[in-house]
C-alpha cells in the first residue's frame, strides 16, 4: 500500500463520511470545545460520566477526514472505558501515530487503522484534536483546546 | 518565456514524492530566483557590514548597496521621492506602523476606520489594536457573492467620523483586483486618508503610486520573488513626516541627549535599529528580475494561466469557485463537494502539487461563505499550462478516493 492508500483506508472514509456518535447529549456532566486555529478544524465533545466510567461521549463539528474519522473511532473506543484507561489509551495512540508503532497494539484495537499519519507529520494535529479535547474536560481544563 | 525564466528558479527542480515540483502556492510565499539568492550571498560573502555608520570600505559598499535598493524600490513603484520609502519587515509590519504611529495621534472616541470584508488578518488586527487603545471603532465594507467590494456601502460607510480608508489592492483569498483608484477618490473627496494593502498586487501588476494617489501602500518582498522578512510602506511625504516615530533606537536620531532626542529625516526616523540589510538588498535584486521580464508581461502570462485554469475547474461539477470577480489576479480559491481542503491538500503533495488549504488568515471572509476553508491555488511567472494539468489531474484522484 502506499502511504497515501495507507492514510487514507476505507475504514477512514467510512467513519469520516458517517461518523459514530455525531449527536449531542441533553446534560452531558461535561463538555468541551477543541478547535485547531492553523485549519479552523473544530469540534465540540459531550461527555457523560459515572464514577470514574464514561458512560457516554459524542461529538459535533466541522473537520477533515482524519479529524472527523479519528474523533468517531475514540467515541466508540472509549465508550465504557474509566478515566485512568482511557488516558492511557490516549498515551498509546499518540505514539502510533507519531512513530507508526505500537508496543501494545492489542489495546489500541481499530485505532490502529490511523497508523498511517505518522507518514504525514502535518496530519498528526488532525488526529489528535479530538483526544486533546477528551483529556481536556476529564481532567477540568477551563481552556479552550488548540493543537497548537 | 517559460524555460528559460523556469531556469533562474533552482528549486523548481525539486522533485517532491519523487514528483517534480508543481508549485501553486504563490501567494503565500514565491520561489526565489538565483539571482536574488546571490545577492544576497554576495553582500554576505563581500560587503557585510553595517550601514549608515561606519567610515570603512565595507560600510560604504553596505550602506551604497542599501540606499541603491531604495532607489529601486522608489522607481518600481513610482514614489516621487525616496525618503518615502520605508524598510520593514512586511506589510504586516507596515500596516502596524501606520496604525500605531498615525493612528494614535490622530484617532479619538468615537471615530471611524474602514476594512472590508475581504482583508487578510494583518490589515484587520492591527487596526483593532488602535481601535482598543483610542476608542475608534471598525466599519467594515460588505461584499457582493462573486467576490466584489460593495460599492454602494462604501459610499455609504464614509462619513464626518471617518478617519481612515484601509483596503487591500488584490484579495489573497478571492483574487479579486479591487477598483482602489475610485476608493481613494471618493476618500480623498472627504479628506480621508487611504492605506493600500499591495501585498498580493505588486508581484503581479505595474503599480504606480502617484498616479493611484493612495497616501499609504504596504507590500512583502517575499511575495514578488525576494527574501522573507523584509518589506516596504510607502507614505507620503506630508503623512510621514507629520507621524511619530514607531520604534525608537539607533540609527533614527539626530541627537539623543536625556532631556531629548531629535528625531531623524525620512526615511530613517521609521528605520530604527540595524535593519535586514541583506533583506533589503535581496529585494532590489528581485526588483531588478521583475523588470526584466516585465510587469505587462507577467500580468498577460498570469492571466493566460488564470482562464486556462478555469475553463477546466468549470468543467468540473463537483467542484465550486469561491470568488468570481470580474477582475482578477491567478488567484483561484474552490470547495470539492464535502471533501476537507486540508485532505485534498494532502493528496496533491503526494502527487508533487503544492497548493494552500485553510481560512487563508481571513476567518470573516469564511464566515461570509458559510465555509470553514478552502483549497487555493495561486499562479506566478513559473508555472504553465502543463503544471495546472497536472494539478486538474491530482484533482481527479481527490475525486476517486473520497469517491464524490
Amino acid at each position: 500500500m502506499s502511504d497515501l492508500e495507507d492514510l487514507y483506508q476505507q475504514v477512514i472514509i467510512d467513519h469520516s463520511q458517517h461518523p459514530h456518535n455525531f449527536c449531542t447529549l441533553e446534560h452531558p456532566s461535561c463538555s468541551k470545545e477543541g478547535y485547531n486555529p492553523l485549519c479552523g478544524d473544530k469540534l465540540t465533545l459531550y461527555v457523560n460520566e459515572k464514577n470514574g466510567i464514561i458512560t457516554d461521549i459524542c461529538f459535533q463539528g466541522s473537520g477533515c477526514a482524519i479529524s472527523t474519522a479519528s474523533a468517531s473511532l475514540m467515541s466508540d473506543a472509549v465508550k465504557g472505558k474509566t478515566i485512568a484507561e482511557t488516558l492511557e489509551l490516549f498515551d498509546e495512540f499518540q505514539k502510533l501515530i507519531t512513530t507508526g508503532k505500537s508496543e501494545n497494539p492489542e489495546i489500541l484495537g481499530k485505532l490502529a487503522v490511523l497508523s498511517g499519519v505518522s507518514e504525514f507529520p502535518m496530519r498528526v494535529k488532525c488526529a489528535t484534536l479530538a483526544w486533546h479535547t477528551l483529556k481536556a474536560a476529564l481532567v477540568k481544563d477551563p481552556h479552550i483546546i488548540s493543537t497548537e | 518565456m517559460n524555460t528559460e525564466l523556469r531556469k533562474q528558479f533552482p528549486i523548481l527542480q525539486e522533485n517532491i514524492h519523487n514528483k517534480p515540483l508543481v508549485y501553486l502556492d504563490n501567494a503565500a510565499t514565491s520561489q526565489k530566483p538565483r539571482c536574488v539568492i546571490e545577492a544576497m550571498d554576495h553582500f554576505y560573502f563581500h560587503d557585510n557590514s553595517n550601514i549608515h555608520r561606519g567610515v570603512h570600505t565595507l560600510a560604504e559598499r553596505a550602506t551604497r548597496s542599501y540606499e541603491q535598493a531604495r532607489e529601486k524600490v522608489r522607481n518600481f513603484i513610482n514614489a516621487k521621492n525616496s525618503a518615502e520609502i520605508i524598510f520593514v519587515r512586511g506589510t504586516t509590519e507596515a500596516i502596524n506602523l501606520v496604525a500605531q504611529s498615525y493612528g494614535r495621534k490622530n484617532f479619538h472616541a468615537g471615530d471611524e476606520i474602514i476594512i472590508s470584508t475581504m482583508e487578510h488578518h494583518s490589515n484587520i488586527v492591527p487596526w483593532q489594536l488602535i481601535c482598543e487603545q483610542t476608542g475608534a471603532k471598525l466599519q467594515v465594507i460588505k461584499i457582493h457573492e462573486n467576490g466584489e467590494l460593495d460599492l454602494d456601502h462604501y459610499e455609504n460607510l464614509l462619513n464626518d467620523r471617518t478617519k481612515m480608508v484601509a483596503i487591500t489592492h488584490v484579495s489573497n483569498t478571492l483574487g479579486t483586483i479591487n477598483p482602489i483608484k475610485k476608493i481613494i477618490t471618493l476618500a480623498h473627496a472627504r479628506n480621508i486618508p487611504v492605506l493600500i494593502d499591495g501585498a498580493q498586487a505588486v508581484p503581479h501588476m505595474q503599480i504606480d503610486v502617484q498616479n493611484l494617489d493612495c497616501d499609504f501602500y504596504a507590500f512583502s518582498a517575499h511575495k514578488m520573488y525576494g527574501p522573507t522578512g523584509v518589506g516596504v510602506l510607502y507614505g507620503k511625504e506630508a503623512f510621514l513626516d507629520a507621524m511619530p516615530p514607531y520604534q525608537g533606537g539607533g540609527d533614527m536620531i539626530k541627537k539623543v541627549t536625556f532631556a531629548k532626542t531629535e528625531y531623524g529625516d525620512l526615511p530613517r526616523k521609521f528605520e530604527a535599529g540595524t535593519q535586514n540589510i541583506a533583506g533589503v538588498i535581496g529585494l532590489g535584486a528581485t526588483i531588478d528580475f521583475l523588470n526584466s521580464v516585465g510587469m505587462d508581461k507577467i500580468s498577460q502570462h498570469e492571466n493566460n494561466l488564470l482562464n486556462y485554469a478555469n475553463k477546466i475547474l468549470h468543467e468540473i461539477k463537483e467542484l465550486r469557485i469561491i470568488g468570481n470577480a470580474l477582475d482578477k489576479v491567478g488567484v483561484i480559491s474552490f470547495v470539492l463537494n464535502k471533501v476537507h481542503p486540508h485532505d485534498i491538500a494532502t493528496v496533491l503533495d503526494t502527487e508533487g502539487v503544492a497548493v494552500r488549504a485553510g481560512h487563508h488568515c481571513t476567518m470573516p471572509l469564511m464566515d461570509f461563505y458559510n465555509i470553514p476553508a478552502t483549497t487555493r491555488v495561486s499562479f506566478g511567472v513559473y508555472n504553465t499550462e502543463k503544471e495546472i494539468d497536472i494539478f486538474v489531474a491530482a484533482i481527479n484522484k481527490v475525486k476517486k478516493i473520497f469517491a464524490c
